[in-house]
């Protein structure tokens, strides 16, 4: 399983991808793997405010409920309108399926978060267990 | 101090390691290490439309199996179970339930009558110990021998509008004349004396074969059924779409809809319910309860806002005042609706009662609507 290095990732599987100060953020792979097939993506209004490592929404599948924990603080600047009518596309592209855009209010948070090499080693030893 | 809890064994089905070389995502469900979907073959929402469309296998060899066999054994299965078992012919079978003397649930059963005086009830998983004990106990005074069976059989259930199909290939037995909630024996994959049901857990059509629990002869069994069914897409089902399938047709599962603090009035299995039995576990008290209104009933609703009831949140009324709570809900892959079943004081169950689900902090909009909300088409 390939996780692109263009971005950081989560212990709760989530993804940011930054731009200066502006950031997308989304579940990874693993994740919708796990959750099996997506039905809802719960997701906050634009111009409200996330916190690193808090909830910020929630994503179903058919079988389970899981909560999205923010890998950064920021700003909401988009939410992706798509994913309120077709949810699947995070199953079929997890890391083209951005959930939000934000504006990052501290950008330092993200030297704190995995590279991809990390989460994906991470990965492999939560499948092992 | 240090608290020591003791793990209990995770129990496996003799298909246990098929599943784990299919890949299925593995559950513990009441104890035992389950399928809940197998991602290979499409996942839950693919099995689950399988056998709305086509036909679905499952391995349900965690549910136990009870016999009673003696002179007395019907009116040992008359004492213990709540409907009639003295209306049943040799060769079919009935849903009925084992209660408590407060007319509440020990567990729900299928009773299958083999011969005069020869019962099998298949029990849930969950509460394998519990119902032996349970009936073992109050059958002592009958004549009559109880014998857990629960491991000595791997239980298959092939269900769909095609299962009479695909089993028709691996079987001499004539299917056609075994009618739903009937059942027979004949030969399955040259395998002599099966006991084939034509039950299910599932609102559809199908059957459920029991063959002996040995990893060689089940192995062999499953993979026989699977190929066989490869012409009207059959594909292996876990206990996701199990569940998905049983609450689109309304059928109770145990700490859910029924348990041992509801009883069958709330729970609304009045018809299974015989009060006309002369004597049975729990019918003093049902007979008292069924002057009294009963203070919550069993009802459906379906989301008409945004968002997916699940089991244990609360329904609110307009106002926002608890009424009430889900015992199943989830997204109903063949109806397309987020579905659930709710406890709610009958003023709240008639149809068209606008109600809220709360969702994480949030009153969703709902409707009391008609159950079961999927009823399979009549042939």
């Amino acid at each position: 399983m390939a996780y692109p290095d263009d971005r950081k990732y989560t212990k709760e599987h989530e993804w940011v991808m930054a731009n200066g100060t502006s950031a997308s953020i989304g579940i990874t792979q693993y994740a919708q793997d796990s959750l099996g097939d997506i039905v809802f993506v719960d997701l906050p209004k634009v111009g409200s405010d996330i916190a690193a490592g808090k909830t910020f929404g929630s994503v179903e599948s058919v079988k389970a409920v899981s909560d999205l924990f923010a890998p950064a603080s920021g700003t909401v600047t988009a939410v992706n309108e798509e994913l309120a009518t077709a949810p699947e596309k995070v199953n079929q592209d997890a890391h083209g399926s951005w959930m939000l855009k934000i504006t990052l209010s501290k950008p330092g948070e993200l030297n704190g978060l995995l590279s991809a090499a990390d989460y994906e080693k991470f990965v492999a030893e939560e499948a092992a267990k | 101090m240090s608290v020591v809890e003791s793990i209990p064994a995770v129990r496996k089905t003799a298909l246990n390691a098929i599943h784990r070389r299919m890949g299925a995502k593995m559950v513990t469900f009441n104890g035992w290490d389950m399928p809940v979907e197998y991602p290979s073959t499409g996942g839950l929402v693919a099995e689950h439309m399988a056998v709305r469309t086509g036909v679905g296998i499952f391995d349900v060899s965690h549910m136990g199996d009870i016999r009673l066999a003696g002179p007395q054994a019907l009116a040992a299965v008359q004492h213990v179970s709540m409907n009639d078992a003295s209306r049943l012919a040799i060769g079919q079978a009935q849903y009925s339930a084992l209660l408590y003397p407060q007319g509440t649930f020990v567990d729900d059963v299928i009773v299958h009558r083999f011969a005069e005086d020869d019962y099998l009830l298949v029990i849930n998983a969950g509460t394998r110990e519990k119902d032996f004990a349970w009936v073992r106990d109050n059958a002592r005074d009958f004549d009559c021998r109880v014998t857990d069976l629960s491991d000595d059989y791997t239980q298959i259930a092939i269900q769909g509008p095609t299962a009479h199909l695909l089993l028709a290939k691996l079987t001499d037995a004539n299917l056609a004349a075994v009618k739903g909630y009937w059942f027979t024996h004949g030969t399955v994959c040259g395998l002599k004396n099966i006991l084939i049901g034509r039950t299910g857990y599932t609102g559809e059509d199908g059957f459920e074969i029991y063959i002996a629990s040995d990893e060689a002869t089940s192995t062999k069994v499953w993979n026989a059924v699977l190929d066989g069914g490869k012409e009207w897409g059959a594909i292996a089902c876990g206990l996701g779409a199990r569940n998905t399938l049983r609450l689109e047709a309304k059928m109770p599962l145990y700490e859910h809809e029924i348990s041992d603090t509801i009883n069958v009035w709330e729970a609304g299995l009045d018809r299974y319910c015989k009060l006309e039995k002369p004597e049975f576990i729990g019918r003093d008290a049902l007979l008292q309860a069924k002057g009294a209104a009963p203070a919550r009933v069993l009802a459906g609703l379906e989301m008409t806002g945004r968002g997916i009831a699940r089991d244990g949140y609360r329904v609110l009324d307009m106002q926002g005042a608890a009424v009430g709570y889900v015992t199943s809900g989830s997204p109903a892959p063949f109806l397309k609706k987020n579905i659930a079943l709710v406890y709610v004081p009958p003023a709240f169950a008639a149809l068209g009662t606008s109600v809220q689900v709360e969702v994480r902090g949030q009153g969703v909009a709902a409707q009391i609507v008609a159950t079961p909300f999927y009823k399979r088409p009549k042939v």
